[in-house]
């Protein structure tokens, strides 16, 4: 079976932290602990300030495995705000990177 | 983690958990009696699955264990933290008797009905208030009433309607409707939308439209992730918004580039305006706000040039030197750029079916209650005899004048005050300390709440536990769809929904008989407005749009004449027409068109004081995480943002010897607060940006220390009596003088 991913198109993430929360909430993570992770980046360049999200899948992610066998997709791409991460097959996924710019892939142990 | 066989219940997210403006369609999972989880619904057009990290996080807010499940009363001094658990009847019984003493004694007009801006509060608070037979509804200590309703009153005089920036929200098949198109740009005006859901707008929208097409451009002295994607960023001296807009319409109307045929036909006072706005030239608009002329005719080109465009505005807009006109300056360049009521524009937003759940207006007001009553109850209403604005636009108390009427006890006397999705001192109120020593005078206070935080610990006599939104029915329309939320489970101890506490309330303190016996019969009645009930909308997954030709659907109304009572075309102002000169502010005595007003307290009005506090402080920074002052006791959420921050730019943080992470306090001649600095080229050198509402619940909750609210609440730093001439606006929260200083030692 072909192994999935999640691809995280990272330049139109508004820093809101829903993924984080979604996560949190369905694997009852504690305190301390998550399968994704945001982080803001602020680059002073020499025409203006930056401002953006770079997002980090940790160790804990499982692609939310219990879910996916339905018909949902993980907690954090349902619910992430401004729809940047896209789950599927990893192959597929690196296809749609090279039309996308700024993306990152995740793929799970 | 929920099973796929946990019973499933649609619901409409509208506070409380949530926080927020609400309106999300959301998935409550419930099993054996109590909820596993809370996701987006898919199904709903509001948020199409999504929801925010708040949203997300409410099972934590439902069974946390602070949370206060039966009535209390106060059994030590105001402030001692000492309660004793009630039934609801003795609860009721004490509140009836007190509230019908101060009435008899003092009358019903010295019991304030005071409300925060969570869940479905406008509703409830009203028909208590009038049942009581009170005309005191308020936002205590709201300083210049400046959130959302300086704007509102603004568009009204102007336009006869509300806009909103158009995102198809009003529209079934959202960005798949043919009739919607995106908007060429839009204007972010002081406001983070991603951080929620201001004012009943979806922030995310925004994203979903540039995903369309849509480009930037902001407006903001913060740089921030719109800014980073706007092809022009006017980055502001905070305070100075109105002559941005000011700037704009000179720009737009000198060069010829406004909507020559919408302004012919559909405005007036055109000329009255271009006259105006002479005083206010590019090069001019530079010197005020800091902003390069050339990049403001860029904006302002960008703007009239692409059509359709919207502007999506924030609460700063309403919290300027005069607020009431500077929403009038940005209301008419959606006005004479022709960007109003059209796809992709400035939408007029109605409330779905013509059902009002939340009343903004006198009109709306007077549609529930009946003329009579409004007009009766406006005679005693605080502060409407000293504005006419504040009188005739809408039903509320003005603030500022409130807590000069509470220490003074002129015209007459404050007595009690019931106090109910509000945390006034701990997050709403500026100077909260002189709001604190003038309640604590008041005889009786009622607080209606669902966790104890520095107003109820300081304040109440009675703590009545309200539920959350999973506990509980409601309805809404802010704008649309309309919704209904649907109990998911029975409430957690012996908790009621503020319909439920205020509808009991006012069977036993209304004067005339009140007919409903139950909230489901209120609920049914208004939803009737648009031939509906409860149990049809929830079986339809809790939401419809209007039908096909009801006022409340867009687009160009003024042409089919579907906004004012005549069925005439045009606008509903009193001359039909957008009027860029605003009949109605001279009617209420002030200047029909608009002007800059200087911040009292500036670099610029006040050298002096500034050689002292040389950093402008802008406060209200939003957190994605948090709603005002809630939330801080909510684990998945403070673990996201766990410690009130000071944004100060990197290069004055290192002249000032203060690194990230240090604690500084920022102070100013209220007083001073302590925050975590964080250095960061986000501020430009001169400002100061602190977040508003926090306090820490996990330390000592009674007085002095009410939760370190006189730590951490930056409205430590601000004050009540600016108010602008309108009696809206005025305030110091975005734009005043500071200072920042390392702690002694770094520590807190």
């Amino acid at each position: 079976m072909a192994k999935n991913g999640l691809l995280i198109q990272y330049d139109w993430c508004t820093g809101c932290h829903a993924c984080e929360v979604a996560c949190k909430q369905e694997h009852n993570f504690p305190v301390g602990m998550c399968g994704i992770k945001v982080n803001e980046l602020v680059s002073k360049a020499p025409d203006k300030v930056y401002v953006d999200y770079t997002v980090a899948v940790t160790r804990f992610c499982d692609l939310c495995a219990e879910r996916v066998k339905g018909k949902d997709v993980p907690a954090c791409v349902k619910h992430c705000q401004a729809t940047c991460i896209k789950y599927g097959p990893l192959a597929a996924l690196v296809k749609e990177q090279e039309k996308q710019p700024r993306t990152s892939l995740f793929a799970p142990k | 983690m929920a099973k796929s066989n946990d019973q499933k219940v649609l619901s409409t997210l509208w506070s409380a958990g949530c926080g927020s403006h609400g309106g999300c369609g959301c998935e409550i999972f419930v099993k054996n009696g109590k909820v596993t989880k809370v996701e987006g619904d898919c199904n709903h057009p509001w948020n199409q699955g999504r929801l925010c990290a708040k949203g997300l996080a409410i099972r934590e807010y439902i069974y946390h264990p602070d949370r206060v499940l039966y009535p209390l009363k106060r059994v030590g001094k105001r402030g001692e933290g000492k309660w004793e658990r009630i039934t609801w009847d003795e609860a009721y019984d004490t509140i009836e008797k007190k509230l019908k003493d101060i009435r008899e004694k003092h009358g019903a007009e010295s019991v304030i009905f005071c409300q925060g801006t969570g869940r479905d509060i406008g509703g409830p608070i009203t028909f208590l208030m009038y049942a009581y037979g009170s005309p005191n509804w308020v936002q205590v200590g709201l300083a210049g009433h400046a959130c959302y309703t300086p704007r509102l009153g603004a568009m009204f005089a102007t336009h006869g309607n509300y806009t909103v920036a158009d995102c198809s929200q009003f529209l079934e098949k959202r960005y798949n409707s043919k009739e919607w198109t995106p908007p060429k740009y839009i204007i972010i005006w002081a406001q983070n939308p991603a951080a929620g859901c201001h004012d009943g707008f979806y922030g995310h929208w925004i994203i979903d439209c540039m995903k369309r097409g849509s480009k930037l451009i902001t407006i903001d002295p913060r740089s921030t992730w719109f800014s980073t994607r706007s092809e022009v960023h006017l980055q502001n001296r905070p305070g100075t918004d109105g002559a941005i807009a000011l700037g704009m319409l000179n720009v737009i109307i000198n060069e010829g580039i406004y909507d020559k045929k919408f302004v012919e036909k559909w405005c007036y006072g055109f000329s009255e305006l271009k006259k105006r706005v002479q005083e206010y030239s590019p090069e001019k608009v530079e010197k005020i706000s800091g902003v390069p002329a050339n990049l403001l005719r860029k904006a302002a080109r960008l703007y009239a040039k692409n059509k359709p465009s919207a502007i999506q505005w924030g609460e700063p807009v309403d919290a300027m030197p005069a607020g009431s006109v500077v929403a009038q300056a940005i209301t008419q360049l959606w006005s004479i750029t022709g960007n109003i009521d059209v796809p992709g524009g400035n939408v007029i937003a109605k409330n779905s079916h013509g059902v009002t759940t939340y009343p903004f207006s006198s009109a709306e007001l007077t549609d529930l209650y009946g003329a009579d009553l409004v007009k009766r109850l406006n005679e005693k209403r605080i502060g409407a005899n000293d504005y006419p604005m504040i009188k005739n636009f809408r039903g509320w108390v003005q603030p500022d004048v409130l807590i000069k009427q509470m220490e003074t006890g002129k015209p007459y006397p404050v007595k009690a005050a019931w106090i109910q999705t509000s945390n006034i001192l701990g997050g709403q109120a500026a100077d909260p300390k002189r709001h604190y020593e003038a309640m604590k005078k008041l005889d009786f206070i009622v607080a209606v709440d669902l966790f104890q935080n520095p107003t109820t610990m300081a304040l109440a006599d009675i703590f009545l536990p309200a539920a959350t939104i999973a506990e509980k029915e409601s309805f809404r329309t802010w704008w649309q769809p309309l919704g209904v939320s649907v109990k998911a489970i029975k409430g957690l101890g012996a908790v009621k929904s503020d319909w439920e506490i205020n509808l009991e309330m006012a069977k036993r303190l209304s004067t005339t008989p009140i007919k409903y016996k139950n909230v489901r019969e209120v609920i049914d009645e208004r939803l009737s407005a648009g031939k509906t009930n409860f149990e049809k909308l929830k079986a339809k997954g809790c939401w419809e749009f209007p039908p096909k030709n009801d006022p409340s659907r867009p687009y160009y109304r003024y042409e089919r004449g579907l906004l004012r009572k005549d069925g005439k075309p045009g606008f509903d102002t009193p001359t039909g027409k957008v009027e860029l000169y605003a009949t109605k502010y001279k009617e209420w005595g002030l200047d029909p068109l608009p002007y800059y007003e200087e911040p009292k307290e500036s670099p610029v009005a006040t050298k002096n004081l500034a050689k002292e506090y040389p950093l402008i402080l802008t406060t209200g920074r939003r957190s994605p995480v948090f709603f005002h002052s809630e939330h801080r006791m909510i684990p998945w959420l403070r673990e996201l943002d766990p410690v009130p921050v000071a944004e100060i730019n990197d290069e004055v943080a290192e002249s000032l010897g203060i690194k990230n992470g240090d604690w500084v306090y920022v102070e100013n001649t209220h007083g001073k607060i302590k925050m975590k600095a964080k250095a960061s080229p986000i501020c430009p050198p001169e400002v100061v940006s602190v977040p508003h509402g926090w306090w820490l619940p996990e330390t000592d909750g009674t007085a002095p220390n009410l939760f370190s609210t006189w730590d951490h609440n930056v409205n430590n730093l601000t004050s009540m009596g600016n108010q602008g001439k309108s009696g809206f606006g005025g305030t110091n929260y975005r734009s005043g003088l500071c200072r920042v200083y390392k702690v002694e030692g770094g520590k807190e």
